[in-house]
Order: C-alpha cells, then structure tokens, then sequence
C-alpha cells in the first residue's frame, strides 16, 4: 500500500462513501491503522462490534429509560441515521449481523469501515458484507511511521458531482473485462471501481475520467477480489472459459501501476497493475478465506444465539431481553410480586405494576448441538486405486445419511507424508464429493498425521458449538511417523498415540478397515479411540448403514 | 429511501423476471426462491417489480394494509380510517430476526408502561398485500422458515402466545434468494416455494457492460433514467394488470391437463403440489401472453421454474436441476418445433 491509495481511499469515503459503501480495511492494530482511523475522525465516525445488540443498530424502545420514565423512551438506531459507522471485529461477524449490515448498506446512506484483523485463513470479511464495500486498504506491510503525515479529510463532502464526469465506453469495457480477468464474478465489483474512478475523477477536478483514475480505483476496489497466481485448483469454476487465461507476470515488474501507460488502457495492463497491487500470500488468504466461509454455511450462524430461542425449556434467569433473548412474563411478573407493596409506597406514578429491569427474567432452552462428522480418509498407494474408489463409495453412502440428518460433513485425507484439510466443516454435499472425487491416491500411509489432523479439527467445530464425531477409513497399514519419516514401527505407535487422543477428544467414532482382509491392527487401534470397527470387505451397504446410525444419532 | 432501479432497464436474467412477472400476474402460485450469485440483480429485481406495480388502496391507519374498514381486524382499533393509495409493500427480512418479530406479539411497551394487553404486529402484518424479501433465505434459522411458509400457504397469521390470541391476512409473495455455496434449504421448504430460478452472472463482456452502463447512467441522473424507462415499465404494469384481469378467462383444454400429469410422472416429483404450482404458473403465463388456452408452449416455458426444485433430490447430483427438467420435458412433451404445430 503506497500512502497515495491510502489518501485516495479517504478522500473517497469523504466524497462519496455512501455510495461506495465503504472500506474493508486489512490491519492489525497498530500506529498505521490508528492514523488511518484518525483521519477519518472529522467524519464523525461511530463504532459498532461484534457484540453490539441488534437494538442499538436498529432502534427501539429503551426499556430501562421507559421504566423509570413511565413513558416510552425510544433510542434511535446506529444504523437508522446513516453516516460513518466503524464495524470493529470485523472478521468475527456472524452471518446474521453481516446480512443486517449489507442491507444497510443496500438501503443507502451508510458508509461503512470495517476493520478486519482476520489472521488465521479462514477469519475475514463475511462474503455478503466484502462483495458491497467498495474500497479495500492493506496495512500490514507499511512501516508504523509511513502515515504520520496523513492530513485529515475534510468532512461534507458534497454529494457526487454526477453528470459532470463520464466514463467513456471503452473503459466501461476495460473495468468489465479487467474484472473477468481476475475471475471476479458479480457485477457490484466494476459497478464500484467505475463509481470510485469517477469519485477520482472528481477529487482531481478533471472533466474526464482518465487512465489514471482508472487504473487506481482498479487497485482500490477490484484488486483484492482476484484469485492469486498461480492459479491453485482450488479456485476451480471460477475462471470463466471466454477470457484469455491471465499471464505470468513479474509482480516486481509493475512497482507502481499509477504510472499507467498512456494511449489505451487495453483490460490486460489492468489486470497486471490488479495483481501487482497485493502481495501474494495476502491475496492467497482473502481467496482461502472465502472459500472457507462458502463452506461452513450456515453452520456458524446459530452457535451464539443458541440456548435463547428454541429446544427444551430450562428454567429462566435474570437478564435483558434482547434479540437473542424472550422475555419470559410469568417469571418476570413472580420475581417483581414481592416488591410490589414497597415500590407502590415510593412510587411517584401509581401504576398496577411496579417493575424495575432487575425483575427481568428471560426464556432459556436448552438445544442439542449440531453434529459434524469428519472423514478421515486413507489415500495412499498402499490403499490401491480400487480400494479407494470403494472407500469413496462408503463415504458416499454415509454422506447421502448425514444429508438425510442435516449434519455438517468436513473431509481430512492422507497420503503421502502428511495429512491435509480438504474441505472444513460444510453442508455442501455437493462441494463434498467434488473434493472426494478429485482427491488423488498415492504415497505412503501417515496415519497419526491423518487421525491428529481429524482431532485438531475436532477441536475447533466443538468450540463452534457443534458436536464432532469421526469416521475414519483407512487399511492401517501406517508407515510415515508423524514427523513425516518412513518408519513402519514408530508410524504404528505415532497411530496409537493419535488414536488414544481421539479416544478422549471424539469418542463413538467409526473405524472402517478398507483393507483386503480385516487388520488385528487396526481393531487395536479402534478400541483406543473408542470407535465402532468395521472391516470393509464384508460391509455391504445396509451393514455399512446400520453401523453408522448410532454414530449419527449420537 | 432511494428510487428502486426501473425493472424494464433489468439486463438479462430473463428466467427470474419472467418468474416474478408471473406471481405478480397471480399470487397464489407461491413464493419465488432465486437461487445465485451475488451481484446478479437479485434484490434489485424485487424492489424494482414492487415499484412497478400499480399502488394498493388501503386503509391509512391499518396495520395490515386492509383495502376497506370492513377487513380491519378487530384488535387493530384503526383510528385514521380514510382510503389512501400506497405503494406495493416490500418488507425485509433481516436474518437473525426473532419470531416475534416475524409474527407480532405482546407489546410490551404498552403492556409495561400502560398495563395494557395489546398485540404489536409484526413483519407479516406489515407485508400483507405485497412482497416479503429474505436475502441469504438459507442462512435463516429453520424454524422461522417454517413458519414463513405456513402463513404463505394459509394466508393467515395466527399468533397464539403470552395470553394472546390474534388472526390476520397475511397474503404476500415470498421472494427468497440465497448463494447455494452457504449452504443449501432442506428439500421440504425448498418445494413448498412456488418457483425456482437459478440465476448466474452474465458471461460474454457486452452483457457485463451493458449492466454497467445503465447503473451507471441510473447512477448518475436517476431522475433521466427512470423517464427513459417509464415507457417500458408502464407496459408491463399494463401487461400485468390485464392478464390478472384475464386470468379467470383463461381455458384449460384437457389435454393440458394431461400434460401437466404425465411431465410430473416423468420427473418423479412427489405430491400434488408439483402439478398444480406447474398448471397455475402456465395459466399465468398464458394470462400475460394474451392467450385464451393454455398451450404446451406455456408448460414447456415455466415447467422448469415450477418443477425444477421439486425432483426428488439425489444430493449427490451436481447437474443443475434446471437441465434436467428441460430434457425430460423435451422427452414428455416433444421437441420444440414438434409441440409448435
């Protein structure tokens, strides 16, 4: 990020945020971010997070206030009355709130800034909310005392001056074709970076939209969408078959793409200045990051509300009723019974009940958690090409189950030295088999890797709220110790070892021996992870069923 | 709030117009589910369509737009009881929405600063008579989904909670729209919409520019836009209102009938609900082409909205359901030309 696209980015937002949208801003907290937020402190800029109550974005009654008042006092939303409102915690939103704001943002008015510390890759921007704000700032790469010169801007920005600048045709069709390009789908992207050209355009006092503005709204608002080079096969479908496939190019090459080339701004230079824009890995993050999110559905959305709305009811407790959380009436009016003779006496207003906030009682429940079933799955070349098609046919027929329950399905393969993630936590059966289909055999059999692998991830669905259980597929043929090294006895014992954690972490697993004959190995191993063992040559698709019906039930 | 974006000025995307087109022609075919990617037009398309649509008359202080003072329920104590002229409602559903919220319950303002027992009305209330819009429908938690269906199909919400009992209308097109890769709607709800339509961005760079050239002449002088398109829209408005007029009139020859039995049979899809949303979408589109009968033509045109999300689900099966309806109506029903004679 050059401190030039960083002063191009607020000066936007002061011109023309709403129409923007906003910015998505990349950083950990530091002096660079906290220069960035200050220059936007003219602006007057409210903070909402993660935590914010659903009332507070959308106004309502204020019920403590309307109390003691005895009359209704309302609190007008954050979100109602427009303006720069700050998301902290960005990367951490829930679906829901991410739709809410992106309606918001929709129903216009609203400038959004999110902050995004996302570090781990599957953290960042929910998609709802990234596909809407216009401008996009990476922090992380600039010295802390880059920005200390940033001036202020300056707020009132008058409404766009419209008809004044034009884009002409052509580049309409650079910014399309650019965002083809970098296998950006939608049309919101080069809707927002013609809008920010002209926004450019504007803030230099030009009459046209030059090559120039384009090339630096390009940066701000169509870099960070592309798919990083090399092309990965996980960014499969997204490429469409009528663009030219995008060049190799020296990202050193094009140090600074304001320097456009002067004639014509054919979409290509475009796309090498898009790609020069960010570093790699960064760019590598954000698309990882979206897949992630695209596959762990909706699987997030209830985990924190969980407990309030809807299941068993439990007993109520003392609290707010809130979005998340009913009111229960009967217990509020029982836990306000006692009082009501001495807060008739002070009472200033004679009123049939007397209630303060601290009567409040609201509805518990209590909800079985979601179930996730992981798939550990043994490709190695001992495991050959046509067990592991008769492997994926089990996994199919259990995954045609956990369909039939709802449950969330995750897919971790090994082969070869290590064991890999293939697809996190999801609901997408579909996005499930395309992973199995694709996944290749081969190599040798790292085993501990493979059920470790399973257990770390075990771990994090279950701080999600959902409820994990394994099935793993496998010959137990283990040969790759779990530092990666060929050794046959230290491969079994690293087994041992990863399954007696699996036997604490995720019990009532299910251990299917894809083996030519069942292995006393791996029965071995089933115990300690205390899992069901089934050897596959006999287990015929209703046997396979009935094994794993109690596993799912679970 | 902004002016929504003139519906005629839509491009592409033919499959979700034609689909909310027909249930603004009749709304009792049920819901519309768009299911794609984002920036495809999908929310803009439903707020452009109620724009289009010629105001509804209701009562000024009704909390159900009721047209006459007659249909006010009786727990609505209206006061402002003059006819006004409103545009269609559109109401969003924000996800993570409470049930309340969605139903209407106590109100508890009144009931704590008043002592007073009286029912807040809710989203459903505020939709009755027009659309309500659910962006990311399959992020919504089940239960309300649920519940959104049931009131669509009945056309009445019943609220039976903390000592209250209240009925009223609630008749409204539910418009859902969601991104398949979050996560798919249980097949139960998924075939209690009336129409499904899959919609993708445009592919070839002229579509893409001709979007954004006329988002961004909108952008730029909404006021000129919408005077360009006026023309346009006013006919379709025309167009709508004359074939609800001419719904009623429209024939339905037996061997239709047939028709609509033997493609259900085809594609296997379960219940009666298959056949009926089919002949009532065909009946609409008959409407609004100005024709007497429905033809096959008619079927052949909306068998995939209708039908396409009511197969019996193979979750395994990643061709698209559109395909798949297409070839086996071509198989039913014959090929084009043939069909045409």
């Amino acid at each position: 990020m050059t401190p030039r696209r960083i002063r191009d980015a607020l000066r936007l937002l002061a011109l023309d945020g709403a129409g923007l949208g906003g910015l998505w801003l990349r950083a950990r907290p530091g002096p660079v971010r906290d220069a960035v937020l200050a220059a936007l402190e003219p602006l007057g800029a409210r903070r909402i997070g993660p935590q914010t109550p659903e009332d507070a974005l959308s106004g309502g009654i204020d019920l403590a206030a309307t109390l003691s008042a005895g009359q209704v006092v309302s609190r007008p939303g954050i979100l109602e009355d427009g303006g720069l409102v700050i998301v902290t915690g960005a990367e951490r939103l829930d679906p829901a709130r991410a739709a809410r704001l992106a309606q918001a943002v929709d129903d216009g008015g609203l400038v959004l800034v999110c902050l995004d510390e996302g570090a781990a890759e599957d953290e960042g921007l929910p998609a709802a909310l990234a596909d809407r704000l216009g401008l996009f700032l990476y922090l992380d790469d600039m010295r802390h005392d880059a920005l200390d010169d940033l001036d202020t801007v300056s707020p009132g920005g008058a409404a766009m001056q419209g008809p004044d600048v034009t884009l002409a045709p052509d580049q309409v069709r650079a910014l399309v074709e650019t965002a083809a390009a970098l296998a950006i789908d939608g049309m919101r992207a080069p809707l927002l970076a013609a809008r920010t050209a002209r926004g450019l355009a504007a803030l230099d006092g030009a009459a046209t939209v030059t090559e120039d503005h384009l090339a630096r709204a390009v940066a701000l608002c169509l870099a960070h969408r592309g798919t990083p080079l090399p092309q990965t096969e996980d960014t499969d479908e997204t490429a469409e078959d009528d663009t030219p496939p995008p060049e190799e190019r020296d990202s050193a090459a094009a140090d600074d793409s304001t320097d456009a080339p002067s004639d014509s701004l054919p979409a290509e230079l475009l796309v090498a200045a898009a790609r020069a824009q960010l570093p790699t890995d960064l760019l590598r993050s954000l698309a990882e990051g979206r897949r992630a999110r695209a596959a762990k559905g909706s699987g997030g959305t209830g985990a924190a509300q969980r407990g309030h709305r809807r299941g068993r009811p439990l007993p109520a407790r003392p609290g707010r009723p809130g979005d998340a959380a009913r009111l229960d009436l009967v217990a509020t009016l029982r836990a306000a019974a006692p009082w009501q003779t001495i807060r008739a006496r002070t009472a200033q207003v004679p009123r049939l009940v007397h209630l303060r906030p601290a009567d409040f009682r609201i509805q518990r429940f209590e909800e079985r958690t979601e179930r996730l079933l992981i798939f550990c799955v043994d490709a190695s070349g001992s495991q050959a090409v046509a067990r592991l098609a008769e492997a994926k046919g089990a996994i199919e027929l259990l995954l045609a189950q956990a369909y039939a329950r709802r449950d969330h399905v995750a897919l971790v393969a090994f082969r070869g030295k290590a064991a890999e993630v293939l697809l996190p936590p999801t609901r997408s059966l579909v996005q499930t088999k395309k992973r199995l289909a694709a996944l290749p055999g081969g190599g040798g059999t790292p085993l501990a890797a493979g059920v470790s692998t399973a257990c770390d991830l075990a771990q994090i669905a279950a701080r999600r709220g959902l409820t994990p259980s394994l099935a793993l597929l496998t010959d137990g043929r283990a040969n790759i110790d779990l530092d990666g090294r060929p050794d046959r006895q230290r491969a079994q014992d690293d087994a041992l070892t990863a399954a007696t954690r699996a036997g604490r972490g995720l019990p009532g697993g299910i251990v299917i021996d894809t083996g030519r004959r069942p292995s006393p190995t791996l029965a071995t191993l089933a115990e300690r992870a205390a899992a069901s063992y089934v050897p596959l040559p006999r287990a015929d698709a209703a046997s396979l069923s009935r094994t794993v019906a109690p596993l799912l039930d679970g | 709030m902004s002016q929504p974006f003139p519906f005629s000025a839509i491009v592409g995307q033919e499959a979700m117009k034609h689909a909310m087109v027909l249930t603004a022609v009749d709304p009792s075919i049920g819901g519309v589910l768009v299911f794609g990617d984002r920036g495809t037009g999908k929310s803009t398309a439903v707020r452009a369509l109620a724009a289009l649509l010629p105001p509804i008359r209701c009562v000024a202080g009704c909390p159900v737009n009721s047209p006459r003072k007659a249909d006010c329920p009786d727990w609505t104590a209206v006061e402002d009881t003059r006819i006004v002229s409103r545009p269609t409602p559109v109401v969003d559903l924000p996800l993570g929405v409470s049930d309340d919220r969605v139903t209407g319950a106590l109100d508890i303002e009144r009931a704590l600063t008043k002592g007073e027992k009286a029912f807040q009305p809710g989203l459903l209330a505020k939709a009755n008579r027009g659309y309500l819009y659910i962006d990311e429908v399959n992020l919504l938690e089940d239960h309300i989904v649920d519940l959104l269906l049931d009131v669509a199909q009945s056309g009445e919400n019943l609220v039976e909670r903390e000592g209250l009992s209240i009925r009223h209308p609630a008749r409204f097109v539910l418009v859902g729209s969601g991104n398949p890769e979050e996560g798919e709607l249980r097949p139960q709800l998924l075939d209690r919409f009336g129409l499904s339509v899959e919609v993708t961005s445009p592919h070839d760079i002229d579509t893409r520019v001709e979007v954004m050239r006329r988002r961004d002449a909108f952008d730029r002088d909404p006021r000129g836009f919408l005077k360009l398109w006026k023309p346009q829209d006013a006919q379709l408005r025309q167009d709508i209102l004359a074939a609800r007029k001419a719904l009623p009139k429209v024939s339905t020859p037996e061997n239709t009938l047939t028709d609509c039995a033997a493609l259900c049979i085809a594609l296997g899809s379960d219940g009666l609900r298959g056949e009926l949303t089919l002949l009532k979408a065909a009946r609409a589109a008959a409407a609004f082409e100005g024709a007497g009968t429905v033809e096959r033509e008619h079927l052949r045109r909306v068998a995939a909205m209708a039908l396409g999300h009511r197969l019996r689900r193979d979750p395994m099966d990643e061709s698209g359901s559109a395909a798949r309806v297409e070839r086996i109506v071509a198989d039913t029903l014959g090929p084009v030309r043939v069909a045409a004679e």
